[in-house]
């Protein structure tokens, strides 16, 4: 698209956003302010996300973007077509191909590689903003890994549910030092950031914030001793590929109360499919 | 004699044309408890304050066991906060999380350092609550159902978990109707000679003093006009300002 700069942003932008990115990077799990811009979509849509993909998109990268795990909902869709008319680059659907993965609620179920960059929408980076609203404090508490509050929440969750209750944007401990929110993925996924060999950016366009979990990084999701981290997931099967240790959705089919379950991660779930049908 | 716990020489500090302190020194020795008396304004909180190191002073110098509070990097003072020190706060609010249960806000400097374990911390607050006269059954209820004077021994019980050494408390007994003072006093009273706690306990209640504190200062103006051994202070008073304050106690 002519009158645009590749991938939208003007270069010192984006250079601008690099530069947060690479002190991310240095200081894992640490929250990095950045000059977040104005994007052509609304905060909470994935203004951040699409500034730092826009940051770290090359002219050969192909583009993956999921939304709840999925392909073709309209924010994927939107943001896919996005990159393609302002960066002129290649979109897919398969986790497989792409380069760069951005996403908002999910990781996908396909193991990630070195090769690869996983980039998170973030709604709200602060993890402790719930428990301390005074932003100036939470900061002194990360400076000083002063984390006892976030236990104090999790000690709640116990006394009042019987079990650790957070079941998406579980906090995390990144290597062994930053206290991390994992954006809104399910908890199920927390597993899936330790020592991942994929580099994960996170972006919060609204709260001007940047954070990094560099490739082979050990992520630990808080808990007790006697209430250890448990990924929690549908006891179900899924409807159409059958899967039984993926993320599942729970969809309504009609209005009498007929539901199914199924992935969340549509391209994984169409593999799948293909390789039954390949089989049979 | 033994070592003081914690010393303070020359302290000054001044709000504008005020004297907030004014060359004001004192030692607190392990096991002692002394409180400092005075009308309002005369510089008794915030000699507290800069004692705790939440306010620095214009000059002076104050040393926790031969450590500087004062010149001590962030970190280390918080550290010494949520360990070593407690401060229990006039107003249980400021004192309190009041939306995190009972049971919480006990754990919470249990978690701060470092305690894991559910089960432990459980017990552990069941175990303070119960020697703060509240009933365990109610370790999961939120402090907002909790009445004034239950609030203030659930404070008391939230800073002492960790066993400290030396608790700054400012008018624990402050807002509440005589009868659950006077059980709130015999409570930090045991509680004090229980755990061997120093306490520098700051109030403008005479009796409350009496009753707590082996030795008191009392303070006017910034200055510190009369220290000593409690009973001697109150029965002799030399200066005049300690006269007129002992006798402004009404007796019942």
């Amino acid at each position: 698209m002519s009158g645009y700069n590749f991938a939208y942003l003007d270069e010192s932008t984006k250079r601008m956003i690099r530069r947060a990115i690479l002190k991310a990077v240095a200081i894992p799990g640490h929250q990095v302010p950045f000059g977040s811009r104005e994007m052509p979509l609304p905060y909470g849509w994935g203004t951040g996300g699409i500034q730092v993909t826009a940051a770290v998109l090359g002219p050969t990268d192909v583009l993956k973007v999921i939304d709840q795990g999925s392909d073709d909902t309209t924010n994927a869709v939107s943001i896919r077509a996005f990159f393609r008319r302002t960066a002129g680059i290649a979109t897919t659907e398969s986790t497989d191909a792409a380069t760069i993965i951005q996403t908002r609620h999910r990781i996908p179920e396909r193991k990630l590689r070195e090769d690869q960059i996983l980039v998170y929408q973030v709604p709200i980076p602060e993890p402790l903003g719930r428990l301390e609203p005074r932003i100036a404090e939470t900061r002194r508490m990360h400076g000083m890994a002063d984390y006892g509050l976030m236990h104090v929440k999790l000690y709640e969750d116990i006394a009042r549910h019987g079990h650790i209750a957070t079941s998406y944007s579980y906090p995390v401990m990144v290597n062994g030092r930053y206290l991390m929110s994992p954006s809104p993925i399910p908890a199920f996924d927390n597993p899936k950031m330790d020592q991942m060999p994929a580099l994960q950016l996170f972006g919060a366009g609204r709260e001007k914030r940047i954070y990094a979990v560099p490739p082979y990084t050990s992520v630990k999701s808080l808990d007790f001793d006697d209430h250890p981290f448990r990924p929690i997931r549908a006891p179900h099967a899924c409807e159409l590929c059958g899967s039984r240790d993926t993320y599942l959705d729970e969809v309504l089919t009609d209005d009498v109360g007929g539901r199914i379950f199924v992935c969340s991660d549509t391209d994984f779930c169409a593999e799948r499919q293909a390789m039954k049908e390949a089989a049979e | 004699m033994s070592t003081p716990l914690l010393t303070a020489r020359d302290l000054t500090l001044r709000f504008g044309r005020i004297a907030a302190l004014d060359g004001v020194g004192l030692e607190i020795h392990p096991g002692e408890v002394v409180a400092i008396v005075g009308e309002s304004g005369s510089g008794k909180t915030t000699l507290l304050r800069v004692l705790s190191g939440l306010m620095r002073p214009d000059g002076g110098e104050v040393s926790y066991l031969g450590q500087d509070v004062l010149g001590m990097s962030e970190a280390a003072r918080r550290r010494l906060m949520r360990t070593e020190w407690g401060f229990v706060h006039q107003n249980p609010r400021d004192g309190l999380r009041m939306a995190v249960s009972a049971g919480g806000n006990i754990g919470e400097r249990l978690m701060a350092t470092g305690a894991r374990h559910y089960g432990n911390i459980r017990e552990q607050a069941a175990h303070w609550l119960t020697r703060v006269e509240i009933d365990p059954a109610r370790m999961d209820e939120v402090p907002a159902k909790f009445s004034g004077g239950m609030q203030q021994r659930l404070q008391i019980a939230r800073t002492l978990v960790t066993l400290p050494k030396l608790v700054f408390m400012d008018e624990p007994t402050g807002g509440l109707d005589v009868s659950v003072q006077a059980r709130l006093l015999d409570l930090i009273r045991a509680l004090v000679a229980d755990l061997g706690l120093a306490v520098l306990i700051v109030t403008h209640d005479i009796a409350a003093a009496r009753l707590l504190a082996h030795r008191m200062l009392v303070m006017r103006h910034g200055v510190v006009v009369e220290s000593g051994l409690t009973d001697r202070v109150l029965d002799d008073p030399q200066h005049p300002y300690t006269q007129l304050l002992v006798s402004s106690v009404l007796a019942a």
